[in-house]
């Protein structure tokens, strides 16, 4: 018996070409990340230190939302507050029928995404146009993201330079990357000159100035947050820091452990609207603080790591079933290792929790992540939480619903034996055991593999027979 | 909507707050460069990710403009006209294309801004060379997009104002205690990508170019 | 936590794995102990340390079981594990596996004074090996829970560093899981046999005729794979071994090999 998700991955490992192109795209990034940690000792050092700051926020949220709300009123900026993706699509909405908008563009948000934005606008009206050059791309194609930092990375040089012809058939067809480049360039200049509402994320807010700090390469960041006359900045309630000296260590650490860069081209700092006497800048500037699920996972001191992410990506890159599957077989927002933690427990585990089996806690993702999120034991968590009777004593959604009543007699008749030597040293009743915990499925181990072959004479019986003392 | 406000608040409140280990929060890393090794590490970071550095000083930096002007063919310039290098700069046209003066707000001469300016010239708050960085704070005299849209940007930066990181910049300039100014910025280079199958392509939507020019006292040759 | 001071008698913990399909890699541990003049006490009454229910999250059910374990080393001396998966889930797990439980203080114990067993070999016995075999070209495959647990993917590679007539030949993406993942491999067939593919692939193409390594999931499921592919595809398929069983024979001439 298969699910869903396993025809998804089946079809996407059969993919020999796009699996290619995810394997060097992950060395390159794997490969540069390392060039910009020459020094362990010093990576550690300054893993822990961004562990430290980002536990230290997430220790005082409520405090530091409520200083980071006084600080940027203080400052112009208008705070609104969603505990659903629906209700800052409202917002987003309010604030766009205020302007009478019919246009939005915007920089790089992995909330919107999450919010599923661009979807709720069109279907009022409402033109959502994507700057960042992988956005670009995934939106004239009508895909979404395979990758938090990297949108288009499952598309081949070859399909881009097809898609942009498709799309813009009087531009001729080039690959040359320049010339594609430049023809996103001047396609966008126009939309940026025009577009009566600019979006962003948020890659961290300053409680103690009331600072939105966005980081970016290609300037539509900056474009999306300056020439509108609205600026619309949306992001999770866990992306607080608390104070400003706590940033430059979160910016040493981010882009190297994403992209291999020691800094992103622009780290913009935005600490209010156009000031009387200025020349430029939105005149309005709001943020959309969003819940959706994060208070939950706020409330379990174990699953409470999950919020430290500072949405590098490092796991992602590091992963070697993302690698084989790529982003979109996940069938979420965020995919990768962190998409496995983050949205069983945003959505539920009910309809993501096979994700969670998708991982063989190999711990490739925890060594990397910058903030020192225990990926592994997350998922080892969820796993128990997904199968647990007392489901009372968790909050995650959806607990106990994975729970099968024949893999649970299965491991109980397991525990049973293996808790009695003289039971458990009959070793065939423990085969028998252990296969008939799947019974099909040990077939699948067959199709690829030899079948395993017990010994003769197990430990116990030989190290008996050699006079090996047992206490 | 308050109500998701009080909703949000009440969870989080109800929570018991977990004991952080802060002992490793504060640490920063220091690096023991002079002026020259902070040249040298900002010249080398910089010309890696494709900006232009030229080395000058307070006799030459006029000079050094004005043949950047030229070897890139402007027809104009953007700039200020109320500080201190754009004050001089202005006083001495005729070594330079037209001058453009940011004197208006964006909405009054736009189309021009965006179609007909060939490059930009700001002054610098600082640098960092620990990542080759420029740091810039909008102001009424140099707006934001005078750094961001003309294709070519020429930045100038005092040596005395180059740190050797950015928390060294934060703390010796005294950021908190200024107050952030409406947008402060970091710029590391000509706006860039690698969206295209990891092809390094430059200039997407920032500028294309960006041209570095380091003022020092006295030019230690 | 490495302990230098040499102890005169330990425990050995042999894994379930060990115990049902690869006994030979336990009892060439044990004569590897016993020929550095450890004295080995091997419980008869172990069986498991829970880790396939742990990873499963049946906690109650690995927790019954791993309890009855820890009850069986109450001499203060170290307990020495052929298997980075093993040692690591009595190291790095059990911790949390008994959190709040009664018997928390002993399992915390138990799991202060697991070694695994090249580690042990290294850090603790400082063994001196000679090479008594043949020039062989062998490929090392170190566990992920060996590498990232227990942090002892170097002492496999101090240990045949010592072996003069043994070559490593590095394989590409040698530090990439080789899909295992116990009940990984079960539950996400499909993902676990892509990674397979790879990893045998990258270990042929060293042209390496042995493949070493500290764990047995992992050798099982490589060496499964390269039995597969010989049988079907008719490819090349190196011979797999522990790190235990491998040394033993490299070392131990055959006069002084241990009767029942």
């Amino acid at each position: 018996m298969t699910t869903e998700f396993r025809i998804d991955v089946e079809k996407a490992l059969g993919k020999t070409e796009v699996r290619a192109h995810f394997r060097k795209a992950m060395d390159t990034l794997m490969t540069n990340r390392r060039h910009q940690f020459p020094d362990d000792a010093a990576l550690q050092a300054l893993r822990h230190q961004a562990q430290a700051i980002r536990a230290n926020a997430l220790s005082k949220l409520p405090e530091l939302l409520e200083q980071l709300e006084t600080n940027l009123t203080k400052n112009g900026i208008q705070v609104h507050w969603a505990e659903t993706t629906d209700e800052a699509n409202q917002i987003v909405l309010g604030i766009m029928q205020k302007h009478n908008a019919k246009s939005i563009i915007k920089g790089k948000s992995m909330v919107s995404e999450e919010m599923g934005l661009n979807h709720f606008l069109e279907e009022r009206g409402i033109e959502a146009l994507e700057s960042d050059l992988g956005e670009f791309i995934i939106q004239l194609d009508g895909e979404t993201p395979s990758h938090i930092i990297m949108p288009a990375i499952h598309k081949s040089k070859e399909q881009i330079s097809q898609l942009f012809h498709d799309k813009f058939p009087d531009i001729p067809y080039t690959d040359d990357v320049d010339e594609l480049t430049a023809s996103a360039r001047r396609i966008l200049r126009d939309k940026f000159y025009a577009a009566p509402v600019g979006l962003s994320g948020v890659n961290f807010a300053v409680a103690e100035t009331g600072t939105l700090c966005l980081v970016e390469n290609e300037g539509n960041g900056r474009m999306s947050t300056t020439i509108p006359p609205v600026h619309i900045a949306v992001t999770g309630i866990e992306k607080v820091v608390e104070k400003l000296s706590d940033i430059p260590p979160l910016l040493s650490i981010l882009p190297r452990s994403a992209t291999g860069q020691p800094i992103t081209t622009y780290f913009n700092m935005i600490s209010g609207p156009r000031k009387a006497d200025e020349k430029d800048g939105p005149t309005e500037v709001h943020l959309v603080l969003l819940d959706n699920g994060r208070s939950t996972i706020y409330s379990d001191p174990e699953l409470l790591a999950t919020l430290r992410c500072i949405r590098c990506g490092a796991c992602i890159n590091h992963c070697p079933v993302y690698v084989r599957i790529g982003g979109h077989s996940y069938g979420t927002v965020y995919p990768g290792p962190i998409g496995t933690i983050l949205e069983p427990q945003k959505e539920g585990l009910k309809v993501h929790g096979e994700l969670i089996q998708a991982s063989s806690l190999c711990g490739a993702c925890g060594e990397v992540c910058p903030v020192r999120i225990p990926i592994p034991d997350i998922i080892n968590r969820l796993r128990y939480d997904s199968v647990r009777k007392d489901t009372e004593h968790t909050n995650t959604r959806d607990a106990g619903s994975k729970r099968k009543p024949l893999e649970a007699a299965i491991w109980q008749g397991w525990a049973w034996s293996a808790a009695r030597p003289s039971v458990y040293n009959l070793g065939g009743n423990i085969a028998t055991q252990l296969r008939g915990l799947v019974p099909n499925k040990v077939g699948a181990w067959t199709r690829v593999r030899s079948a395993p072959k017990l010994a003769d004479k197990t430990l116990h019986q030989q190290l008996k027979a050699l006079g090996v003392d047992h206490e | 909507m308050s109500n998701a406000r009080a909703a949000i608040f009440q969870r989080l409140n109800a929570v018991e707050r977990p004991t952080v280990d802060l002992s490793q929060r504060e640490s920063l890393s220091v690096f023991a460069w002079d002026k020259a090794e902070r040249i040298r590490r900002f010249t080398e970071r910089m010309q890696m990710v494709r900006a232009e550095v030229y080395h000058s000083d307070r006799e030459h930096w006029l000079d050094t403009v004005a043949e950047i002007c030229q070897a890139k063919g402007l027809n104009n310039l953007l700039l200020s006209a109320h500080t201190e290098w754009g004050q001089a700069i202005s006083q001495n046209t005729e070594r330079f294309p037209t001058l453009k003066h940011y004197e208006h707000s964006i909405e009054n001469w736009k189309e021009e801004l965006f179609y007909d300016v060939d490059a930009g010239l700001t002054s610098t708050l600082g640098g960092v060379a620990e990542t080759g960085t420029l740091i810039l704070w909008s102001n009424p005299d140099e707006p934001r997009t005078l750094s961001l849209v003309p294709p070519i940007h020429i930045a100038i930066l005092d040596t005395e104002q180059l740190f050797s990181t950015f928390a060294e910049a934060v703390n010796t300039q005294g950021w908190l205690e200024q107050g952030l100014p409406t947008n402060a910025l970091l710029i590391s280079g000509p706006s860039r990508s690698a969206d295209i199958a990891q092809v390094l392509a430059y200039g997407v939507h920032g500028p294309k170019e960006l041209v570095v020019v380091l003022v020092s006292e006295m030019l230690d040759e | 936590m490495s302990q230098t001071t040499r102890p005169d008698t330990i425990y050995f913990f042999g894994t379930c794995l060990i115990d049902l399909i690869y006994p030979q890699a336990g009892v060439s541990a044990v004569q590897l102990l016993q020929r550095e003049g450890i004295k080995v006490i091997y419980p008869q009454a172990q069986t498991c340390c829970g880790q396939p229910a742990w990873n499963s999250g049946y906690r109650d059910e690995a927790r019954k079981v791993a309890r009855t374990q820890i009850k069986l080393f109450p001499k203060n001396i170290p307990i020495v594990i052929p298997s980075g998966s093993c040692a690591g889930m009595m190291k790095t797990h059990y911790p949390a596996l008994f959190k709040g439980e009664a018997d928390e203080a002993e399992a915390l114990n138990v799991a202060n004074r697991v070694y695994e067993l090249t580690e042990f070999l290294v850090d603790v016995l400082q063994v001196d090996l000679t090479d008594l075999g043949e020039l062989v070209e062998v490929a090392v495959h170190t566990s992920c829970s060996a590498r990232r647990e227990m942090g002892v993917a170097d002492k496999i590679e101090q240990l045949l560093g010592q072996l003069a007539q043994v070559q490593v030949k590095e394989q590409a993406y040698k530090a990439e899981c080789c899909g295992f993942g116990g009940t990984f491999a079960i539950k996400q067939p499909e993902i676990s046999a892509a990674m397979v593919a790879d990893k045998t692939m990258h270990i042929r193409a060293t042209g390496a005729t042995q493949l070493i390594s500290q764990d047995c999931g992992c050798l099982l499921n490589i060496s499964g794979a390269f039995a597969y592919q010989a049988e079907h595809e008719g490819k090349t398929a190196p011979k797999a071994q522990h790190i235990a069983e491998f040394l033993w024979e490299r070392t131990q001439a055959s006069s002084q090999e241990m009767k029942p």
